[in-house]
């Protein structure tokens, strides 16, 4: 991926200089190692801002609505989808945004990294599949393979599904026999030893929003949570509210969500969110056989509806 | 909705889609007699129920 941002920035830097667009959508190095941060550049000089590396895992799509003029964005293969989804969804219009596409090879998982460490990391770096990492009493050098987030070791769409240009060259995309081994594993116990798995799971929400604010599908100008009249849900930490919240949102998502992993990127308190949303993306699959954000001709299946669509759970 | 719910470890039998027209009441007391019967198996739902003690 390091030659990838060489491309990227000639491409911006184009882009700005003939004027075709008005901003560039990226991603800069943030303020600590090992993280990186939205930015909107509008002069070809800052285009030595952007960044690309496997450390990029929030998704750029949630911030492409809403803005006006001509927009370039830097696109994965998740973040892709979720501009089709956009599209699908009329929050975009396809001739408003160029896609400047990413073949991904995956993002990391910067919590398992940090947990190898009792001190800050002060310095990371990447080489290929090689990561490197510092902190002031140790240095390690670990595979990239082994610290990929676990909806990038399930990837499936890894080449961007729509762009005007690609920043490198197609990468071989993953065929899986079995894609949602996660929510089968959880499928698998009685009731009572899911229930506790959910409930194990978002003890430590602090009801912060950040995975939902991270979100590209969560645009609703006031959210559910957010409303007083009427309250749809408490606000405090109680954990039927907090359980409430996550399920609620979880559904909004339904046939919508990509996976790209921004909710669980976002997360302060490291709760995989996504144990939620997969379960409704593999019944997407399982009923619909549809997976989001792969064809702007097509309504989702929410959206739609179909003499075939399964309707045994109705009386 | 009810396959996340279901997920989640809240019983299936506590769950039920049903369309009925207001001119069907037969259907409507046979459902509502499946449903308390189903649910009274099941003995009262501890799970999503906020304790206000």
């Amino acid at each position: 991926m390091d030659t990838c941002i060489q491309k990227i920035r000639e491409i911006a830097f184009q882009l700005l200089d003939k004027k075709e667009v008005e901003r560039v959508i990226g991603f800069s190095n943030g303020t600590i190692p090992m993280a990186t941060s939205p930015i909107t550049i509008a002069s070809k000089q800052d285009t030595e801002k952007l960044v690309f590396n496997s450390t990029c895992g929030l998704n750029l799509a949630n911030y492409i609505r809403q803005q006006k003029g001509k927009i370039a964005v830097i696109a994965k293969g998740c973040d892709s989808r979720n501009i089709v989804t956009h599209i699908i969804e009329n929050q975009v219009k396809r001739d408003q945004i160029y896609i400047i596409g990413v073949p991904c090879k995956g993002m990391i998982n910067k919590s398992k990294i940090k947990a190898l460490f009792e001190d800050d990391i002060l310095k990371f770096d990447e080489d290929g599949d090689t990561l490197t990492v510092e902190s002031s009493s140790k240095k390690e050098t670990l595979s990239k393979k082994e610290y990929l987030r676990d909806n990038c070791r399930l990837c499936q769409h890894k080449n961007p599904v729509i762009y005007d240009i690609l920043a490198g060259d197609p990468v071989k995309e993953q065929v899986l026999d079995v894609p949602y081994p996660d929510v089968e594993k959880i499928a698998a116990l009685d009731a009572d030893a899911r229930w506790i798995h959910f409930q194990e799971l978002t003890k430590n929400c602090i009801r912060c929003y950040a995975c939902r604010n991270a979100c590209p599908l969560c645009y609703c100008p006031t959210c559910f949570v957010d409303e007083s009249g009427p309250q749809w849900v408490g606000k405090g930490q109680d954990k039927t509210d907090v359980n409430t919240f996550h399920f609620l949102r979880a559904f909004h998502c339904a046939g919508r969500c990509t996976d790209c992993g921004a909710c669980v990127e976002a997360c302060p308190m490291d709760i995989n969110v996504r144990d939620f949303t997969r379960k409704l993306n593999k019944d997407a699959f399982d009923m619909f056989g549809w997976e989001a954000g792969l064809d702007q001709t097509k309504r989702p299946p929410l959206d739609a509806y179909s003499p075939d669509d399964p309707n045994d759970f109705i009386k | 909705m009810g396959n996340l719910l279901e997920h989640m470890g809240i019983e299936r039998d506590r769950i039920h889609f049903s369309w009925i027209s207001s001119a069907e009441a037969t259907k409507f007391v046979d459902v509502v007699k499946e449903i308390s019967n189903k649910v009274r198996a099941l003995g009262p739902n501890k799970k999503l129920v906020k304790d206000y003690n």
